[in-house]
């Protein structure tokens, strides 16, 4: 077992515009990419489990041209709102890091 | 049809956002370049919905001013257009001024010649969006919520974000300058292109680069600018730092940012598409693109809108004892039935609606709240953020104060007598913050005209 922030290049979150959240998990190279594709464990049920999103709103997008899957799915609530914990989005992301891709 | 007059085009993209900083001397080395137009982004809704509502700017006036001014010297030398979307940050009609203020400022004090500038206006007039409304022309986006002719007559301010038209309306009046309010990124980049009959998808995907400025390089340490060329079937990006590079990696790394699908994109008169799209190196720091498409779709534009959800007071504690950490949610819920019971007994049983009061416990869930798979490992400290949001400042300010009082002394069943559960980095610790905003639109608006919710007005400066 190999935890997916080892595999990756760089994993990040950010808004994709007020209402959105989009997780890029970047790769350095075609190998990796497709190594963590075939595990199957970045699908929309399990990471709309881990963060507690309905898995289906939660879209995953494999995208060959930078060995990245793109994870988007609605915020929980809008960029600022007073329940918003996280203005730019950019920490959301943390629980995937550790999620297990088998070797 | 590409006029046989411009096989190529080259523009300048300075950086990310006015305001955002690039070093001089790169950009001057690449005026020579023959530049078709310098064009640069002011905006972003990143930064929240209070920026919008408050006429407010997100950055630094002494910021905008250095790179406005390097940026009108160059384009007023070179008699190019200098195109600004999303002037101000929010793009409304206060920050369109905002930025003119600093334009005409600047213009005084370089003593340049005479010019025109244009000012869009992109705040919508209400009658007109809610006439919209009514016939069937708004269409929600992703996870928007519920629209009404109430929320768009009663929003603090709402915002249509300009296709690649304002820009062409005002370069055809003769616009020297262009300051635009709310606009998509890409369509300060795509409007001169797509004026001289380059193909839209190869317009519209190289705009969606360059609209970030130098970001789409290998190494950003810090932000500089890039140069694009557009031939009739490719584009070429080229950092301006002689420094920085690009790679396809890079290039196409770009399309995943800040976007939902990496693939299609939507702009007002269509949706760019990328699926074709093929990215190779030119060189160790330049890189050409091919293959992107664009495909038609009717006309709309998508608006911002921001709303009053009341004002707001925060406190920020600090929890040290671990006999009490080790009990946080018990202590928690125990102190909040105290809070309720005197909120209550402060301003009555109609308060109840009235207020929203919440809790972040860092070093435990304080970003990903009652979502954080870990929330049952508390470290040996919590630093507790108190955040009421209430109808008026006075009644925030005095529940904040009332619920950091009431959780600082609220008994620890462990220890006998009085304690003190919070340790408070400043003083005074009841923080007003003012009005808290909400964004209460993710809409599109379907358009007869692209410019009829948009108001272009001009002005001589320095004549």
């Amino acid at each position: 077992m190999t935890q997916l922030g080892t595999i990756a290049s760089l994993m990040r979150s950010k808004n994709a515009g007020p209402f959105e959240l989009t997780i890029d998990i970047m790769f350095d190279g075609p190998a990796d990419f497709e190594r963590v594709i075939a595990s199957g464990v970045v699908n929309d049920k399990d990471i709309g489990a881990l963060l507690g999103i309905e898995p289906q709103l939660v879209k995953v997008h494999h995208y060959p041209p930078a060995h990245a899957i793109k994870v988007t799915m609605p915020r929980p609530v809008s960029v600022g709102d007073p329940g918003d914990s996280d203005l730019f989005g950019g920490q959301l992301f943390g629980p995937l890091v550790t999620l297990d891709i088998p070797d | 049809m590409v006029d046989p007059e411009f096989k190529s085009l080259t523009y300048l993209s300075p950086t990310g956002m006015v305001g955002g900083g690039f070093t001089e001397e790169h950009f001057i080395n690449a005026l020579d370049r023959d530049l078709a137009f310098i064009g640069c982004d002011a905006g972003s809704c990143d930064g929240g919905p209070s920026y919008l509502g408050a006429n407010e700017h997100f950055g630094s006036r002494a910021a905008v001013k250095r790179d406005l001014a390097i940026l009108l010297r160059a384009a007023r030398k070179l008699d190019i257009p200098l195109l600004i979307g999303s002037c101000g940050g929010s793009g409304g009609n206060w920050n369109v001024d905002w930025m003119f203020d600093i334009l005409k400022e600047i213009a005084a004090e370089e003593a340049l010649k005479p010019f025109k500038t244009a000012l869009i206006y992109s705040e919508p007039d209400r009658d007109l969006l809610v006439e919209k409304f009514h016939d069937g022309k708004l269409a929600p986006l992703n996870a928007a919520p519920p629209v009404s002719e109430t929320a768009l007559r009663d929003a603090v301010r709402v915002v249509g974000m300009m296709g690649a038209e304002g820009f062409q309306a005002a370069l055809g009046a003769g616009a020297d300058v262009v300051l635009a309010g709310r606009a998509t990124d890409a369509s300060i980049f795509a409007a001169i292109p797509l004026l001289r009959g380059f193909d839209p998808g190869l317009v519209w995907h190289a705009a969606k680069i360059m609209e970030c400025g130098g970001a789409a390089v290998t190494k950003l340490d810090r932000p500089e600018g890039m140069l694009c060329t557009l031939h009739q079937d490719r584009f070429v990006l080229e950092p301006v730092s002689p420094v920085q590079k690009c790679s396809p990696t890079s290039i196409a790394s770009h399309a995943l940012y800040e976007t939902g699908d990496p693939f299609e994109m939507r702009e007002p008169s269509g949706i760019l598409t990328l699926q074709n799209a093929v990215y190779e190196a030119v060189d160790d720091r330049s890189v050409v693109v091919s293959g992107s498409g664009f495909r038609k779709a009717p006309y709309s534009i998508r608006l911002e809108g921001a709303e009053i959800a009341g004002y707001r007071a925060v406190v920020i504690g600090g929890i040290r004892d671990p006999i009490l950490l080790a009990r946080f949610d018990a202590f928690m819920a125990s102190a909040q039935t105290d809070i309720d019971h005197g909120v209550v007994a402060s301003f009555g049983e109609d308060i109840a609606g009235d207020y929203q009061l919440t809790y972040r416990a860092y070093g435990r869930d304080g970003v990903l709240g009652q979502r954080e798979p870990l929330r049952d490992q508390v470290g040996h400290e919590i630093g507790l953020f108190i955040s009421v949001v209430a109808k008026t400042q006075e009644t925030a300010n005095a529940i904040a104060s009332l619920a950091a009082h009431r959780i600082l002394h609220h008994s620890v069943p462990e220890w006998t007598g009085l304690v003190s559960n919070l340790a408070f980095p400043i003083a005074p610790h009841v923080i007003p913050t003012g009005a808290a905003y909400r964004f209460m639109l993710n809409h599109a608006v379907f358009l007869d005209d692209p410019l009829e919710l948009f108001d272009l007005q001009y002005r001589m400066v320095n004549a």
